[in-house]
């Protein structure tokens, strides 16, 4: 496939339009929201003036047309504005925070694949055996239990009951340092740095609210894998395999698995997106210093940078995530062309 | 060389145990090709699969023996018997784009196969691969290797399933109706391949299809199954001239071939007098200059290149080519769902090509083009029964409802020969006759004057395509409808129409009186089309066709 480049430029200049029309409506819907940015930062012994003062000193003053232009000037600059909660610039923030929740969620999905995919594919492979039932109940509970509901249970049973696991108390215990800095994931930024003791106890304070997490991403990825192998068992070009003699993992694995990727790996996308959503909860439960607890007290306290810098980033998020997808599709099916929209 | 005894294979289903064959029994000789014929759930397929021991979950040989070179087949183990598939028996099946892995290149298919038997090693496989895609004459084949299945052509891709089954020279090849879905061109040159491969590597055959033409002529033995069972076998000439039992002689009969009228299609005892049918003088369709451009991947493409016809009242035009000639394209936009880039369409007296497609169905020319669409199944909306599926051109362009609504999808029941205690059922409960059936009530529902039959019957079997053939005969006389039949086989549209228009690439090549373009075609598509249809031997023997000849 020559010239591949060229449809990716093309296809990561189609998001432009996307990421504007995500900063004019996250600035928009930031100042409809109730609630006064000035009031909050002025403390519960503002006066009038020192509350006008705050506003003057915020630009909230300003006409909205004016503050939008000025707030767009300082974003072709890479600056998201200050946190008026944090104190900090909001992109500070953000890379502080956004690496604990990539790590957090990019572990749990990785953990549900490893669960979900072979689940999915036994499951298909010996349909309505013991393990087709499991699947069903692994399933039905993934999706019916809340997060928090099992991100508590698990405290309860690993942490207080057995004591296996840590106190759920963020990303690192407090007799580690942190490791220096290179990627913002710690289990890779242990490893970099050859800290095998502060990785194993990074992992393990991971582990609690990553396998919470992976418990809720699993259904749908084994619910897909499975009916997406049924599906790709029962064509036509499987039973040409058979009647070619065949071995049964080339069948399975190098036939039916591949053609199945593909519906796979749409739900993975999909489930990433809602996952990190769903974050918020997990961070609340295990106090991980992510992302999502940082934007619901953003927006608890009308912090309207440190609300638009997260939504923006989302939204770069997701459309760098879509463009993996996409080119992922590419990889796996070579009917997907880019030319072919 | 293979040997079946008493062959019994069941499904467990829902509803219990079924029976797919039901104990059948041949052999086969080196060199020889046995055709098996039968109608969709004859057991013929499943037949196949049993032999190669490839049946679906659920699916069991429950009685009989089957033997292949002394080995017992039937009880061998999955390891001997993965041996054999490929290396010794192999298969090609029907729809030869799904029967191929749509992501993975053609070459590395075979090269999977040949790597599988030990027939190549990692170095030599490509070239092994190239050399069975040059055996079955693809040209170029070294650049097609990289080719994935959607990038070629049906024609070639049953070519690449051939060159997979043949890749390690086993000594039976069984073809699964492999030129179902493909066109009688193409259905040509695959068969007329398949024949010459199997007979320069002395290879035995085993040809499965639903049609007795096909089987006919390209086997030495042929029989006969229905309902799991093989009703009558014998030498393919002689059971063509002197087929004993009733259900052969009945697919005999039905199947479509030069020479026999409409009603000779169907048994001896329900051949009723065709009724009169002559087509009047008024012009009712008048087709100017049509054309459709589509926006294509890679540039605009033409799907037709501006043509021109007239159908008088009365009178029943076939339109006639392969797939891709544009015949799908000018159908859709004469029954107004497709808007034409240019030309013009004059319906009794004025233009509509000019109505935008979707706003006509607020025209009140709307009922009276009706159309019958080529798959009966996917036509019907699976969640209305037949009931509801006639009431509603009559509910929506009629305005009828209530008692009267009723009499009519009675009446129109009554009038398709659909049995009224169908009417309650839904799509899947229906026979693929009976689905036909409800198409064509609810295409009729509103007393049309112009009637596109889309390859009506193109998904059913034989002996049902003959029925519905013959029921349209019967609809056109007593409704005075004018039809326009759409269908790649000349030999069923000649059947039914007056006047043949024969179309490839957009345009139409050929127009004339029906019978004058069947004896005497004058365009060289025309006659490679006729040349292409299977010719069962010694037909002149048949004696339908002596009775014809006597009078």
């Amino acid at each position: 496939m020559a010239g591949r480049g060229h449809p990716v430029l093309w296809r990561l200049a189609q998001t432009i339009p996307v990421i504007a029309g995500v900063v004019v409506i996250s600035f928009i819907l930031t100042r409809a929201l109730p609630g006064d940015p000035a009031v909050q930062f002025a403390g519960l012994a503002a006066t009038p003036e020192s509350i006008a003062q705050v506003r003057e000193a915020l630009g909230l003053d300003k006409p909205l047309i004016q503050q939008f232009l000025i707030y767009c000037g300082a974003l072709l600059q890479g600056d998201l504005g200050r946190s008026v909660v944090t104190g900090q610039p909001v992109v500070t923030d953000l890379a502080m925070r956004l690496p604990a929740s990539l790590e957090l969620t990019l572990t749990a999905l990785l953990l549900a694949c490893l669960v979900a995919i072979p689940l999915g594919l036994l499951a298909a492979v010996h349909q309505g055996s013991w393990i087709d039932q499991l699947c069903r109940v692994v399933v039905t509970a993934g999706v019916s239990l809340p997060t928090f509901f099992t991100g508590i249970l698990l405290i309860y049973v690993f942490y207080y009951l057995l004591g296996w696991a840590p106190s759920p108390l963020g990303r690192l215990d407090f007799i580690y340092f942190d490791p220096p800095r290179v990627t913002g994931f710690h289990l890779i930024d242990t490893l970099i740095d050859g800290d095998t003791e502060t990785f194993f106890g990074a992992l393990r304070q991971i582990a609690l609210p990553a396998i919470t997490l992976a418990l809720f991403t699993l259904a749908p990825i084994a619910r897909m894998t499975r009916a997406a192998m049924l599906g790709a068992l029962s064509s036509d070009y499987i039973r040409t395999a058979r009647a070619a003699g065949l071995s049964p993992s080339k069948v399975l694995f190098g036939y039916a698995f591949r053609n199945a990727l593909l519906p796979v790996v749409t739900t993975l996308g999909m489930v990433f997106s809602f996952v990190l959503g769903a974050n918020v909860l997990v961070e609340k439960v295990f106090a991980w210093p992510g992302i999502g607890s940082y934007a619901v007290e953003a927006l608890v306290q009308s912090d309207y940078a440190a609300v638009q810098g997260f939504v923006l980033a989302m939204a770069l998020l997701f459309v760098l995530l879509n463009l993996l997808i996409d080119l992922s599709y590419a990889l796996i099916d070579p009917r997907i062309g880019f030319s072919a929209k | 060389m293979l040997s079946v005894k008493d062959l019994v294979v069941g499904f467990r289903t829902r509803r219990g145990a079924v029976e797919a064959v039901r104990g059948i029994s041949f052999d086969l000789s080196p060199g020889e090709t046995l055709g098996i014929v039968g109608e969709s759930g004859s057991g013929k397929s499943v037949t196949s699969y049993a032999l190669m021991r490839i049946l679906d979950a659920g699916g069991s040989i429950s009685a009989g023996e089957i033997s292949w070179n002394g080995q017992d087949l039937r009880r061998a183990r999955e390891g001997a018997m993965r041996a054999i598939r490929g290396r010794e028996i192999s298969m090609i099946f029907q729809n030869p784009r799904a029967a191929l892995n749509p992501i993975r290149k053609i070459g590395k298919q075979i090269e999977d196969v040949l790597l599988q038997h030990g027939r190549a090693g990692r170095r030599d496989a490509k070239a092994k691969a190239i050399e069975a895609l040059e055996a079955v004459k693809i040209r170029d084949a070294a650049a097609r290797y990289h080719a994935y299945p959607f990038e070629l052509s049906g024609g070639m891709c049953q070519r690449v399933v051939i060159a997979i089954a043949l890749a390690c020279n086993p000594k039976l090849l069984i073809a699964d109706e492999p030129t179902t879905g493909l066109d009688i061109t193409t259905q040509k040159a695959v068969m007329d391949l398949v024949r010459e491969l199997i007979s320069a590597r002395g290879m035995s055959a085993i040809i499965i299809t639903h049609d007795l033409g096909l089987a006919a002529q390209y086997s030495d033995r042929l029989a006969v199954m229905k309902d799991g069972e093989i009703v009558e076998s014998g030498a393919s000439a002689t059971l063509f001239a002197a087929a004993r039992h009733p259900y052969t002689r009945k697919l005999i009969d039905a199947t479509p071939r030069p020479g026999v009228a409409i009603r000779e299609l169907l048994p001896a005892e329900a051949r009723s007098p065709e009724p009169p049918h002559s087509p009047g003088r008024r012009k009712l369709i008048e087709v100017v200059g049509l054309e459709k451009t589509f926006a294509g991947k890679s540039g605009p493409v033409q799907a037709v290149k501006g043509i021109s016809f007239d159908i008088r009242e009365g009178q029943s035009v076939g339109l006639v080519g392969e797939s891709g000639c544009g015949k799908s394209t000018t159908s859709a936009m004469l029954v107004r769902l497709l808007d034409p880039s240019a030309g013009a369409i004059v319906f009794d007296g004025s233009d509509i090509a000019g109505i935008p497609a979707d706003r006509f169905a607020r025209d009140p020319r709307r009922g009276r083009i009706q159309m019958v669409f080529q798959d009966a199944t996917d036509s019907l909306n699976p969640r209305h029964n037949a009931f509801d599926a006639i009431a509603e051109p009559l509910r929506r362009l009629g305005g009828m409802s209530g008692k009267r609504l009723g009499v009519r999808v009675d009446e129109l029941a009554h009038l398709t020969g659909l049995p009224g205690h169908l009417l309650t059922r839904y799509p899947h409960q229906l026979s693929g006759g009976q689905k036909a059936r409800v198409g064509i009530a609810r295409a009729i529902a509103l007393d049309p004057d112009f009637l596109i039959l889309d390859e009506p019957t193109a998904a059913l079997d034989v002996s049902i395509q003959a029925v519905v053939l013959n029921l349209l005969a019967d609809l056109r006389a007593r409704l005075n409808m004018t039809y326009l039949f759409v269908s790649h086989d000349l030999n069923v549209v000649r059947l039914l129409c007056d006047h043949v228009l024969v179309m490839r690439d957009g345009l139409i090549v050929e127009a004339g009186p029906s019978a004058r373009v069947m004896q005497d075609p004058e365009h060289p598509y025309t006659r490679a089309l006729l040349a292409a249809a299977p010719k069962p031997p010694v037909l002149d023997r048949l004696p339908g066709e002596t009775v014809k000849a006597a009078e």
